[in-house]
């Protein structure tokens, strides 16, 4: 199979335009007809389930929480990125567009990136009208900080609390349509499989988290906005029950997986405190805005931070990286932090830190303003360490955060299922190998509000199916697998919880598939977690039943999932040899321990098909084409 | 350190229900208080029983979904955090710390500490929005708003929805919740069209769900994770009287 990443032709400038008038569409008349699936209550899915709604299109939305506002978008800080150019500092599309692309260290699909940051603007205005109270002057309008990676002020927040704003504005979004009957909320529901009909997404299997039981739901598209799957590290800063399960499962039916190893490890998180750590929290990008990064001079240096004098501090971010200094994109900060550990200048109690200094910005500024600008984020950090940043440096450490990879989507953010959507995070198409802050946020609500309106219409006007009802095999046989899978764990009773098997794998991954990969590493991990995955099937222990509330058992399918992906997590990484943005192989390096990107074999998005569990699956390569920037070795120095 | 736990357990909804006592051994301080479950919760896996279902998901403050009354206080001891914010530094070895789901009539138990707080969204759904199509707005910079203003909108859109303020409530009252909803819209620019609609409709779904009025306890600003004030309750009521006054319907 040839990919077709549908990419329409035309000047960069041009393509969304001239693309967006040869869409078809579908008669507003004939719209309710049409009954859209939608997976998922982030800002992709709650934006692109609103505005479907809108249009006039039959919508049923689905989520595994207890409402659609609890979707992880929530816990999103820092803020959102346009090109606005309100601060006047030259900021434009074009520039917006060049940094995305370079920050995502020219692994993205350029035109993709040229039309996000064409959209970006419409986002701030929608959400600003949806009554998002961002952040402002004192003259009304709208305020914007920098932000990771970029040397202009583009980025509007609403305190630390951007994401949980522009969520509860897509969510008041979506309610207004449930309380016009065009969409329907399904809560507490998991999505455990795609049901494939003729080769057409016409539905999906859930579980009812609340009483167990199976249903089926027929739609003419399926519109997955799941998330990330970096939960499969055990440790990140996702949501507890952030998993990979939709997106693997689609994966499983027919969906191209793309560049799974492009995950992101976030530098400014809370370090672990113990073996029974469940999560980890994460410290908005933003505070590295005032907070100065630095570690002891002297290995073993034991005393209090405050009483280690300037000169014996290593600003060891300002020392390397003199114009971008404190402001370095994710990946180069991160990996700098891991060198200066590696080296044994690692502060904390378990030497696995780094400080965050904000003494200096107290005193420039004032305790008021930084309070004014961070309070929720130095509230957040006491209530987990029990320690005052506002006089002692915070300890902060590398988590994973986010994940570039996802299902393989074309321009129109259609998986290699026909009429199978993927948007958000869960797809792969925007941020390459790296994405920088301020960035996902974007994506999420570009995808939603701005292009699946447009390219769905298009799906839907070009399609002719025949009726498919939940009567129809494809159904049953969904159903049926799905519930022996359930059956077959249930029936283990071994001697290991789930978490404990995910633990396991976790930890692997983090240490040879984490901030950096060596083949000798990744090789080994290779072969053990097969090993992992038969033990599951063999000692896993489930409590309770298949009919009713049982987290368990939810834990359990999501673990069993974790450890098929890893595989092709891990495979991923192998292959690429090179070094790119997030994706770190200690083999590929330049002299000062930068990634050191191979071009000539490896401009490509690797979209893998799953070809049955434990074969190996068969790579297919789309081919980046840039016909407007230059590849360049990032260089932040 | 080593605590007594004392734990609502039911089955489901139509169940009884009872408090069940555990150990929990060995605790860190520096655990959250979901870690603490969760260790009891392996332990309780690895001997066969059922593990403590409580809802959960962000960790962080932020999502709403945690829900539990500890020591009869929502969201436990400490002021302005959610359950899973708490950690146990703030309790002391040998408690005893009674933990059980939100009591509230209008959130039925689903099991054991998990609730169901759909009222909420049915309330959000009578009115808590701006009625904006997507591809609408104006430029975002022509709706000017003061500084002042915007923060306290942001006060009050800071509500995370938890339910805590129901739970705390003894009229189970679930004023603070709308206040906040009404404040944020009633101190921007893009509310006001809707503004009189807004709060007559959520007043009333507020009511016909059966959730209480407010007689002024404070308990709920009192355990408000995000420290929502009183003051926005009054914010609803001005304008819950001046639609009232104004209205035509």
């Amino acid at each position: 199979m040839i990919l077709n990443s549908k990419v329409p032709e035309g000047l960069l400038e041009k393509k969304w335009d001239n693309h967006r008038f040869n869409l078809k569409l579908v008669n507003p008349a004939n719209k309710r007809k049409f009954e859209i699936l939608v997976v998922g209550t982030g800002l992709a899915g709650s934006s692109a389930a609103a505005s479907l709604a809108e249009l006039g299109y039959s919508v049923k939305v689905f989520c595994l929480q207890d409402s659609p506002r609890r979707a992880h978008s929530i816990a999103a800080q820092g803020g959102i990125n346009a090109a606005k150019n309100y601060p006047n500092d030259g900021d434009s599309i074009y520039r917006l567009f060049y940094d995305t692309i370079k920050g995502g260290d020219f692994r993205a699909r350029e035109a993709n990136v040229y039309r996000l940051a064409q959209v970006s603007n419409a986002i701030i205005d929608h959400c600003v009208a949806l009554g998002v109270p961002f952040a402002r002057e004192y003259g009304g309008t709208l305020a914007n900080r920098s932000f990771g990676g970029a040397q202009v002020s583009r980025t509007f927040y609403a305190r630390g609390q951007t994401g949980q704003q522009l969520l509860l504005g897509a969510y008041s979004a979506l309610m207004r349509q449930v309380a016009s009957g065009r969409a329907q909320v399904f809560p507490r529901r998991e999505m455990l499989d795609v049901v494939v009909v003729d080769g057409v997404a016409r539905g999906i299997t859930v579980r009812n988290l609340v009483t167990g039981a199976l249903e089926s739901h027929v739609g003419h598209a399926v519109l997955l906005c799941t998330g990330g799957y970096g939960n499969v590290f055990y440790l990140s800063t996702n949501a507890a029950n952030s998993n990979v399960t939709a997106t693997w499962r689609a994966h499983k039916r027919g969906a191209f997986f793309a560049n799974p190893c492009f995950t992101q490890i976030h530098p400014t998180c809370i370090p672990m405190s113990g073996d029974y750590q469940s999560k980890l929290t994460l410290m908005s990008e933003s505070l590295r805005n005032d907070g100065r990064v630095w570690v002891p001079k002297k290995k073993g240096d034991l005393r209090p931070p405050n009483q280690i004098p300037g000169e014996e501090r290593d600003y060891y971010l300002e020392r390397k990286y003199p114009s971008f200094g404190n402001l370095v994109p994710r990946d180069v900060a991160s990996r700098a932090a891991k060198q200066m550990i590696d080296e044994g200048l690692g502060v904390g109690p378990t030497g696995l830190a780094v400080y965050l200094d904000f003494a200096d910005a107290v005193k420039r500024l004032g305790v008021d303003v930084i309070r004014e600008k961070y309070a929720n984020l130095f509230d957040m950090y006491y209530h987990i360490t029990g320690e005052d940043p506002y006089k002692v440096p915070m300890r902060i450490y590398p988590a994973v955060h986010y994940t570039m990879g996802g299902l393989w989507v074309d321009y129109n953010l259609m998986t290699t299922i026909p009429g199978l959507f993927c948007l958000g995070e869960a797809n792969f198409s925007d941020h390459g190998a790296n994405r920088l802050g301020a960035s996902a946020l974007m994506q999420g609500l570009a995808d939603g509000y701005f292009i699946v309106p447009y390219t769905l219409g298009d799906y839907l006007a070009g399609s002719n199916w025949g009726k498919v009802e939940v009567a129809h095999p494809a159904f049953k046989e969904s159903e049926k697998a799905v519930s022996e899978q359930t059956k077959k764990i249930l029936s283990i009773r071994g001697k290991r919880t789930p978490t404990d098997f995910h633990k396991q794998l976790g930890l692997l991954l983090w240490n040879q598939c984490g901030m950096s990969r060596s083949e000798k590493g990744l090789k080994e991990v290779l072969t053990k977690i097969p090993q992992i995955r038969e033990e599951f099937w063999k000692n896993v222990t489930i409590t309770g039943e298949e009919g009713e509330f049982n987290q368990v058992l939810e834990k359990a399918g999501r673990v069993a999932d974790y450890l098929e992906f890893a595989e092709l997590l891990v495979r991923d990484a192998l292959h690429r040899k090179e070094s790119c943005g997030g994706h770190f192989r200690e083999e590929y390096q330049t002299p000062d321990n930068e990634a050191k990107r191979d071009d000539a074999n490896f401009c490509y998005v690797a979209a893998w098909e799953f070809k049955g569990l434990g074969k190996e699956p068969l790579l297919h390569k789309e081919p980046l084409q840039f016909e407007s920037v230059h590849l360049t070795q990032r260089n932040y120095q | 350190m080593n605590l007594i736990l004392k734990v609502w357990r039911q089955k489901n909804a139509s169940s009884e229900g009872r408090l069940v006592t555990y150990e929990a051994k060995g605790v860190s301080p520096d655990m959250s208080f979901l870690e603490m479950l969760d260790v009891v919760n392996e332990g309780l896996i690895l001997k066969g029983e059922d593990p403590i279902a409580f809802d959960h998901d962000c960790r962080e403050g932020i999502c709403g979904m945690c829900s539990l009354m500890i020591k009869g206080c929502a969201h436990g001891p400490e002021r302005g955090m959610a359950s899973c914010e708490l950690h146990m530094r703030s309790f002391k070895d040998g408690d005893t710390l009674t933990i059980e789901p939100f009591r509230a009539k209008l959130f039925p138990v689903v099991k054991d500490l998990v609730v169901d707080r759909s009222a909420f969204d049915r309330i959000m759904a009578a009115g808590g929005y701006v009625s904006v199509n997507t591809g609408s707005a104006v430029e975002a910079n022509t709706l000017l708003v003061p500084k002042e203003k915007s923060e306290l909108a942001m006060d009050a859109a800071a509500c995370i929805g938890c339910g805590a303020c129901v739970a705390a409530c003894p009229n189970a009252s679930a004023m603070l919740f709308v206040s906040a909803k009404i404040s944020q819209y009633a101190l921007l620019p893009q509310g006001d069209p809707e503004r009189r609609k807004r709060v007559l409709s959520m007043r009333r779904a507020m009511d016909e769900e059966g959730f209480g009025n407010c007689s002024n306890e404070a308990e709920c600003e009192a355990v408000c994770p995000k420290e929502i004030k009183l003051s926005n309750i009054a914010r609803l009521n001005w304008e819950f009287l001046r639609a009232s006054l104004l209205s035509k319907e």
